[in-house]
């Protein structure tokens, strides 16, 4: 039933012409954005250059101040749409993990399943379990954040977002926050992820798992995509003085 | 030193008065309880109310509690049990005294509840939204909850404190244990019941902040 717009639509998410402005301040000036089901489109860019703001427009947690977006068909940014049962179907991973320091790692992942899904207790343990082991966390159900290393952390919030079987996962820097140390163990989900088939957005400043996961790469600046292309691409063969300028920044020589 | 023992320990003076001060202790309890109950539970009610902020309501609650804030425990007893009377309402002295001490923990536990909330994080909303919890689901099962565990030090200080003045009510002839106390100890011209009543007062706080301390340590996660 959650897919029941994959057909309507070749596309999972689709923005055009996102405008955002925070006061006088532009983040955001006509950004377009496509994402195919099953693809993985890497955002990279300054900061400041308006890639979270981009990202949160997807789920409406950032509201777009013009534009489009509609999610696997439906345009979510039209009156009258249910927004939390359009998030459902979006999950998000964000850069402080944000897991609810009150709850168990379970009760993390199978909150929503209950409160927003309706499942009973037992089913959406059950779930929530399949969504821990996945991530390769099975034996840490019953610890609280507080007691998982930041790597954990972020992993438990991998689970929260797939455990609700979403159309697509947004990530928001997912390894930024972490220690060089603990990035490995998250990216290896993600990339487990993405072989799954699961549909992400991914803003990262990690090049290397751009280059060998992404099927896309967008460069944004300024408040605007400057350019995108497949990494090889982007990564190879940069056009705009801003992208040269930017790797030149990033991979340090 | 026997001098001492006889005017505070007196146990022919305690024996005869024990009934009395006794008495006055149930009395004293059953409003302590009353206040700490309704009190808290309405401050999280409104505190919860004010989070939906709807500004009218939000300005109701703020008048509230800023007046009772701002006035003392005894001059709001005294207009209740003295002026409700003239618009045509007759309650009990104690509950008038329930009422008010009631009203006041309220408004100081409102603004306490109401910090917590709003120091929540604001990744923590982000992220219950995100998975399509609602706000009303979100401020209960993750903000809350939160909150709460955050402001328990605090309310724990403020219901003590508030709780004392059940002794207040003693000037709207609520016959709680400290005016018996006081009572007694005239007519025995001995201080006596007033150790009685300080012990009285030792076996409602002391588990008050027992509780407190075990609430506090059984919900404690480190950030
Ligand atoms: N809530 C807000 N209020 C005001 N300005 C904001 C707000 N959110 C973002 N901005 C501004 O919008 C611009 C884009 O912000 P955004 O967070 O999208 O950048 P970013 O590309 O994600 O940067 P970073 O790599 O540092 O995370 C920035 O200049 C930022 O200061
Ligand atoms: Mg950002």
């Amino acid at each position: 039933m959650a897919h029941a717009h994959d057909i309507a639509s070749k596309f999972v998410v689709e923005a055009y012409d996102i405008h955002k402005s925070f006061g006088d301040f532009e983040a955001l000036k006509g950004v377009n954005l496509t994402v195919a089901p099953q693809e993985l489109v890497f955002i990279i860019g300054p900061s400041g250059s308006g890639k979270s703001t981009m990202l949160r427009c997807c789920n409406l947690l950032e509201q777009p101040s013009r534009g489009q977006v509609k999610i696997t068909g439906e345009e979510i940014t039209s009156r009258g749409v249910d927004i939390n049962e359009v998030r459902q179907r979006i999950g998000m991973v964000f850069q402080q993990f944000n897991l609810y320091p009150h709850m168990s790692a379970l009760g993390n992942v199978s909150l929503a399943l209950r409160k927003v899904k309706k499942m009973a207790r037992s089913e959406a343990e059950d779930r929530a379990h399949a969504a821990l082991k996945r991530v390769g966390l099975a034996d840490k159900a019953g610890n609280h954040p507080t007691e998982l290393s930041g790597g954990q952390q972020q992993r438990v919030a991998i689970a929260r977002a797939i455990a609700m079987e979403p159309d697509v996962i947004l990530f928001d820097e997912p390894t930024s926050a972490l220690d060089p140390e603990l990035v490995g163990s998250v990216l290896e989900v993600m990339r487990e992820l993405r072989e799954s088939g699961m549909t992400m957005v991914v803003v990262s400043h990690e090049m290397r798992f751009a280059r060998d996961a992404a099927d896309r790469v967008i460069f944004m600046d300024g408040g605007l995509i400057v350019e995108e292309g497949t990494p090889e691409r982007i990564f190879t063969d940069p056009r705009s003085d801003r992208l040269k300028s930017f790797l030149h920044s990033v991979t340090g020589h | 030193m026997e001098r001492f023992l006889d005017q505070f320990f007196n146990l022919e003076v305690m024996a005869r008065y024990l009934p009395d001060v006794a008495a006055g202790f149930v009395v004293t309890i059953q409003l302590a309880l009353s206040v700490i109950v309704t009190g808290l539970l309405l401050g999280l009610l409104l505190a919860v109310i004010r989070a939906f902020q709807i500004r009218p309501v939000n300005w109701l609650i703020i008048l509230f509690v800023d007046l009772y804030r701002a006035l003392p425990p005894l001059v709001i007893l005294i207009i209740f049990y003295f002026g409700l009377p003239f618009i045509g309402i007759t309650m009990s002295a104690f509950v008038i005294a329930w009422i008010v001490l009631a009203s006041v923990l309220a408004a100081f536990a409102e603004e306490i509840y109401w910090a917590g909330i709003t120091s929540v994080n604001k990744g923590q909303w982000e992220a219950a939204r995100s998975t399509g919890l609602g706000f009303t689901g979100t401020l209960f099962y993750v903000v809350i909850p939160q909150a709460i565990r955050m402001t328990i030090p605090p309310l724990t200080n403020r219901t003590i404190a508030i709780t004392k003045n059940t002794a207040l009510a003693s000037v709207v002839t609520v016959e709680e244990m400290l005016t018996v106390a006081q009572t007694s100890l005239a007519y025995a011209a001995n201080t006596s019941p007033l150790t009685m009543a300080a012990i009285g007062y030792l076996l409602i706080f002391f588990p008050l902040t027992m509780a407190s301390r075990w609430v506090e340590t059984r919900y404690a996660w480190k950030r």
